[in-house]
């Protein structure tokens, strides 16, 4: 099975998508999520480590992650996300270009192994709301990461103030996004609190809030 | 329309739309983003953003800017801002407005990456060395740092004074939906005191903070802490939440005030008579929403992610005339709203 691995703009909802492609995917086989964000301390995968471990989902962070120690490295145990005992293996890599870089060692391996590389965009997210800054950014990412885009997720969202309409909204903004990346648009987001428990429109998917502040 | 901005990123935004356009930083965690955002922004608007050498040199090229007239400001977090402290009693001695930003950290040293409030007394107390105060304001979401942000900047120029956006690690990493100020929409005044070039025109004017005369410097801190009791009547800032009939009130501010918030919704739908009263000023600290709100209440329970540096302030505030109690975390740990309402059920 093609790795899957998770990029986009920093603060688009990345790690939010991987914790519910993570966990959806844990009822199912093997599952391995890859920590690869090692320029920012806040609002990671590994700050949900005990949930991954309730759900049997294997975490693969680096070396620094959840210490203070500030010294980013990869750990040795990344190589193992190529052995068929990893099973579905998630990649959620850091933002922007800059969080991409981490990838760039690993492009080697993903591409004898085989990848799916989806582009996380959002656009109520400051600074990469317009297509041509989504396809500016997705560029930066590709030549960072050393690897190419295979598809859009668009993840259009505000925070818990998500309604339906701002998702619906936010689909022309998603095709225009994919027309111009001449990417497929895979499918978009819909907060499952924003749905009422309605069914989710077409072509949309209903992720859980899974990344949530100290205090809720 | 609202868009989703990091607190690091909206700090630098609302800055370029309150008229700024002169940045000068140096990066730190958790405060980067900023730097970064400004880094992008600045140029596109004909704006400068300078990455210094060292947190000293960015403090004194504000200082530099702000002679000059216009606004400027920096941002560091927790031992960076101690390393400005220098530049920052220099700006107070010669009353020259700017803004500091402080995304604190865990401390005392290098300390840790993770949020802290543990810079309270440094903020309002000793930014640096001499007798000056610097205007402190606490943003407790995204928006209010927007908000807060142009307000410090109109603030700092009315008393011509320093003035200091307290956030922590969370408040500037989070992300939350923000309405953001029309552009050209700021308020701007008059700096005829500013060294923008006399033109031939004036006498030429002068920036310094060194006064060798002994009794002409005390005329000079004297007229300025005139100056703070006017911004003390002023500029006070307080939220009051469910505190009218309210036996407990939490005085939490910042990201520990919306660990208190959560905590007080708590305890109201236990039936529990508890408030929540929200500095926004540090310095001024708003006494008199303080004193008010003592006359009801049986005890006051500060939450802080610090050892308790405001505790005393309370006190003072309300004249002892009721306990306050303390309840904090500290070195980069978050209180949960299940650990403060333990505390509450204590007091009641």
């Amino acid at each position: 099975m093609p790795v899957t691995v998770i990029c986009g703009h920093y603060g688009c909802g990345k790690t939010n998508l991987a914790l519910n492609l993570a966990l959806e995917a844990a009822g199912v086989g093997p599952v391995t999520l890859v920590d690869l964000d090692i320029v920012n301390p806040y609002f990671r995968s590994s700050d949900y480590r005990a949930l991954l471990k309730n759900k049997g989902v294997r975490l693969i962070a680096p070396v620094f992650a959840g210490t203070t120690l500030d010294t980013p490295t990869l750990p040795p145990e990344i190589q193992s996300i190529f052995a068929p005992e990893a099973g579905r293996v998630i990649i959620d890599s850091g933002g922007d270009d800059a969080g991409a870089t981490a990838l760039g060692g690993l492009s080697h391996g993903l591409n004898e192994a085989g990848y799916e590389l989806i582009y996380v965009i959002n656009r109520y997210r400051a600074l990469s709301q317009s297509p041509q800054e989504c396809a500016e950014l997705l560029r930066e990412i590709e030549r960072a990461a050393r690897l190419r885009a295979t598809g859009i997720v668009n993840n259009s969202h505000l925070g818990v103030e998500t309604e339906l309409w701002h998702v619906l909204e936010a689909l022309d903004f998603a095709k225009a996004s994919a027309e111009l990346t001449g990417l497929p648009l895979l499918y978009s987001t819909v907060p499952d609190f924003a749905l009422d428990g309605t069914e989710p429109p077409k072509g949309f998917k209903a992720v859980g809030r899974l990344v949530k502040f100290a205090w809720e | 329309m609202k868009v989703l901005m990091k607190g690091n990123e909206a700090l630098g935004e609302a800055a370029i739309r309150a008229g700024c356009r002169h940045f000068f930083g140096y990066p730190i965690t958790p405060q980067t983003e900023l730097a970064a955002y400004m880094s992008k922004r600045m140029p596109k608007i004909g704006g400068t953003y300078l990455q210094a050498e060292s947190e000293i040199a960015a403090v004194n090229m504000v200082l530099g800017a702000s002679a000059a007239g216009v606004r400027a400001m920096t941002s560091s977090s927790s031992p960076g801002i101690s390393l400005k402290s220098e530049g920052i009693s220099y700006m107070a001695g010669s009353d020259l407005p700017a803004l500091i930003i402080n995304v604190q950290r865990g401390g005392p040293g290098l300390g840790g990456i993770q949020p802290s409030q543990a810079d309270y007394w440094q903020a309002t107390k000793a930014t640096g060395h001499g007798d000056f105060q610097v205007l402190v304001f606490a943003p407790s979401t995204v928006q209010e740092m927007v908000d807060l942000v142009s307000g410090a900047f109109d603030a700092a120029d009315r008393w011509r004074m320093p003035a200091m956006i307290l956030a922590d690690g969370m408040l500037g990493q989070m992300m939350e939906p923000v309405e953001l100020p029309e552009e050209g929409g700021h308020t701007s005044i008059d700096k005829p005191w500013a060294a923008s070039g006399h033109g031939g025109k004036r006498e030429h004017n002068i920036i310094n903070s060194l006064y060798l005369t002994p009794d002409k410097l005390e005329d000079l801190v004297v007229e300025r802490y005139k100056r703070y009791e006017q911004v003390q009547a002023a500029e006070q800032r307080a939220e009051e939440y469910l505190c009218g009939d309210a036996d407990v009130i939490i005085v939490a501010y910042g990201a520990s005030s919306r660990v208190a918030r959560s905590a007080v919704n708590k305890a109201r739908e236990k039936g529990w008579k508890v408030g929540l009263l929200r500095p926004i000023t540090l310095w001024p600290f708003p006494t008199d929403a303080l004193k008010k709100a003592a006359g009801q209440a049986k005890a006051f329970l500060t939450v802080e992610m610090s050892m308790g540096q405001m505790v005393d302030d309370v006190k003072l505030a309300i004249d002892c005339r009721v306990p306050v109690h303390f309840f904090g975390r500290t070195g980069g740990m978050i209180p949960t709203p299940g650990e403060v309402l333990a505390e509450v059920e204590k007091l009641l």
